[in-house]
C-alpha cells in the first residue's frame, strides 16, 4: 500500500476532534478568566486605591502566582486539558508551561536542571513575541511615525 | 526470517505495576503494584530502574534461585541511552545484554532469549522489559504536569516491569517459533498516533510469520499485540484485509486491554514496552497453562523514533517482532 493510500485508511478509523466544541469551551473558559482578571483589576484600584497600570501588573501577578500553585499542587493539568486552550492562551498557560517544565527537571540541579529547561516550552514564545514586537514596533513608527 | 525453537521453555514470569495499571481492570493479577510513580526512589528513571531490579528478584524469589545461576539477563526500556535498564542491571548484577527496540523490546528479547537457549550457549535467561509514564512522558513529550489538550488518538505509557524466565526445562509454556520484523515508514508523523504508525508493521511480520510458517491464521487461538491502542488496532484490522486478505478475528490488542479505556483518562490506551508483558504475564500466561489458549502469537509493536528526527519533519520508522508460544504437549 502506497503512503497516500494509507494515509485515508488512517484517517477512516482515527476520530475527529471537535474543533467547534473544543473552540466553545476555550472562548467561555477565556472568557471567564477575563471577567476575573477584570475582576482582579477593580479589587486592587478600589481597595488600594492604585493606578490602573499597578492594579493591571497586579492582576497579572496573581494569576500567574495562582496558576503557578496550582500547577505545582499537581491538579492545574487536569484543568488546563479540560479547558482546551482556555487557560493555555491567556497569561495563566505561560505560567504553567514554566512551572511544569521546572517541576520535571528538578532533581537535575539549579543550573542544568530548572535554568536550563525552564523555557522548554515558554522559550519560543519569548523570542517570538520580541521577534514580533520589534515588526510591530517597526510598522506603527512607519505609520504614525512615532506618535502614539 | 522465522526461527524454530526445539527445546526452549518460558518457564515463570513475574510482573510489577504502576497506580494507573493498578486502577485498570487486571490490577489483581499483577504480582505487585504500586501507589505511587516514585515507588520510594526520588526520580522517575530511579523508580524505573528499581521495578527492574524489583521484577527480577521476584522472579528469581518464584523459581528459587540465586543471581549467580542465571546466565544472562536481557532487558531493555525507552529511556535515552536504555539507563533504567544499565543502572538496574549494576544491582541485579547478572551478566547483561541491554537492548532497544521501544515497544517491541519484550518479544525481541524473548526472541534473542530463545535463540542464545536454542544454540545451547546458556542454560537459562532472564528478559525484562520496562517502562515509566512519568520518566517517559518527560523524554518523548511534554513536561508531566503540562496540561496542553492532547488527541483521542494519544496513547498513554504504561508504568511496569515484566520480567520472564527461559530455559531447556519443560515447564510452562513452549517457545515454539519467532519471526523477525522489519522496519515500515508508510509516512506517519504525529508522535501522537503511533498506532497507526505501527499497524503496518505488525501486519506484515504477522504476514511474514504465517507465510514462512504454512499457517492459517486460525492456527492460533489468539494474536496479540503490544502496544496499537483502541485506533491502530481497527487500522491493523482493515490493513489486514486490503494488503494481504487475511481476516484477523482471534485477535487482541494488550493497550485495550490494561486500562478501562472508558473511565481512565488515558485516551486510545496504554503504550510503552512494559505493555504488552504486564497484560501477558500477569493475565494471559495463566489462562494459558489452565488450558483456555493453546497456541499464542505475540506480537510486539514499536515506533522507533525520537524527537530529534520528528523535529527534522521525518516520519516514524515502525517494526514489529513476533513469537509463537503454545502450550507443552506431553506427548512430543
Amino acid at each position: 500500500m502506497d503512503k497516500k493510500k494509507y494515509q485515508i485508511l488512517v484517517k477512516k478509523h482515527c476520530p475527529k476532534e471537535n474543533r467547534l466544541l473544543n473552540g466553545l469551551v476555550a472562548f467561555l473558559v477565556g472568557g471567564f478568566m477575563g471577567i476575573i482578571g477584570q475582576f482582579l483589576i477593580d479589587f486592587y484600584k478600589n481597595t488600594f486605591s492604585l493606578s490602573q497600570n499597578y492594579s493591571s501588573a497586579l492582576m497579572i501577578i496573581t494569576l500567574i502566582f495562582i496558576s503557578c500553585l496550582l500547577t505545582s499542587l499537581g491538579f492545574f493539568d487536569k484543568l488546563v486539558e479540560h479547558a482546551k486552550c482556555g487557560l493555555i492562551i491567556p497569561i495563566t498557560g505561560f505560567a504553567h508551561s514554566m512551572m511544569s517544565a521546572s517541576i520535571d527537571y528538578k532533581k537535575e540541579g539549579l543550573v542544568t536542571g530548572i535554568g536550563s529547561n525552564m523555557f522548554k516550552l515558554a522559550g519560543s514564545v519569548i523570542v517570538y513575541g520580541v521577534v514580533s514586537s520589534y515588526f510591530f514596533g517597526l510598522i506603527r513608527y512607519l505609520i504614525s511615525g512615532g506618535m502614539a | 526470517m522465522t526461527f524454530y525453537y526445539h527445546n526452549v521453555y518460558l518457564n515463570e514470569v513475574a510482573t510489577i505495576a504502576g497506580p494507573y495499571e493498578a486502577k485498570g481492570p487486571l490490577s489483581q493479577f499483577y504480582d505487585r503494584v504500586y501507589h505511587n510513580f516514585y515507588f520510594d526512589m526520588p526520580t522517575f528513571e530511579q523508580a524505573e530502574s528499581k521495578i527492574i531490579a524489583e521484577s527480577v528478584d521476584l522472579l528469581l524469589s518464584k523459581i528459587n534461585k540465586t543471581k549467580d545461576k542465571i546466565d544472562v539477563h536481557i532487558s531493555g526500556d525507552l529511556l535515552n541511552q536504555i539507563v533504567a535498564t544499565n543502572y538496574a542491571a549494576e544491582s541485579i548484577g547478572i551478566p547483561l545484554i541491554g537492548i532497544y527496540s521501544a515497544c517491541s523490546t519484550s518479544v525481541l528479547g524473548l526472541i534473542m532469549a530463545s535463540n542464545m537457549l536454542d544454540a545451547k550457549q546458556i542454560k537459562n535467561a532472564i528478559v525484562t522489559a520496562s517502562s515509566h509514564n512519568n520518566a517517559s512522558e518527560k523524554q518523548f513529550r511534554q513536561p508531566i504536569e503540562y496540561g496542553g489538550p492532547k488527541k483521542k488518538t494519544t496513547t498513554f505509557t504504561t508504568t511496569g516491569a515484566g520480567a520472564a524466565y527461559l530455559s531447556s526445562n519443560k515447564l510452562g509454556l513452549k517457545v515454539e517459533s519467532a519471526t523477525i520484523g522489519t522496519v515500515i515508514d508508510l509516512g506517519i508523523t504525529d508522535p501522537n498516533n503511533v498506532g497507526a504508525a505501527m499497524a503496518p508493521a505488525a501486519a506484515k511480520t504477522i504476514y511474514e510469520h504465517l507465510k514462512e510458517t504454512k499457517r492459517e491464521v486460525d492456527y492460533y487461538d489468539l494474536i496479540l499485540t503490544g502496544d496499537l491502542g483502541k485506533y491502530g488496532q481497527e487500522i491493523l484490522k482493515e490493513y489486514m484485509q486490503v494488503e494481504y486478505h487475511i481476516n484477523l478475528n482471534n485477535y487482541q490488542d494488550s493497550a485495550c486491554m490494561i486500562y478501562d479505556l472508558v473511565n481512565q483518562p488515558v485516551h486510545a490506551g496504554g503504550s510503552g514496552p512494559a505493555c504488552l508483558p504486564l497484560v501477558f504475564y500477569s493475565y494471559i500466561f495463566p489462562k494459558i497453562k489452565k488450558g483456555e489458549f493453546k497456541r499464542i502469537l505475540l506480537v510486539a509493536t514499536g515506533a522507533l523514533f525520537s524527537t530529534t528526527m520528528l523535529n527534522q519533519k521525518l516520519s516514524i520508522p515502525s517494526i514489529a517482532h513476533a513469537i509463537s508460544l503454545e502450550v507443552i504437549d506431553d506427548l512430543s
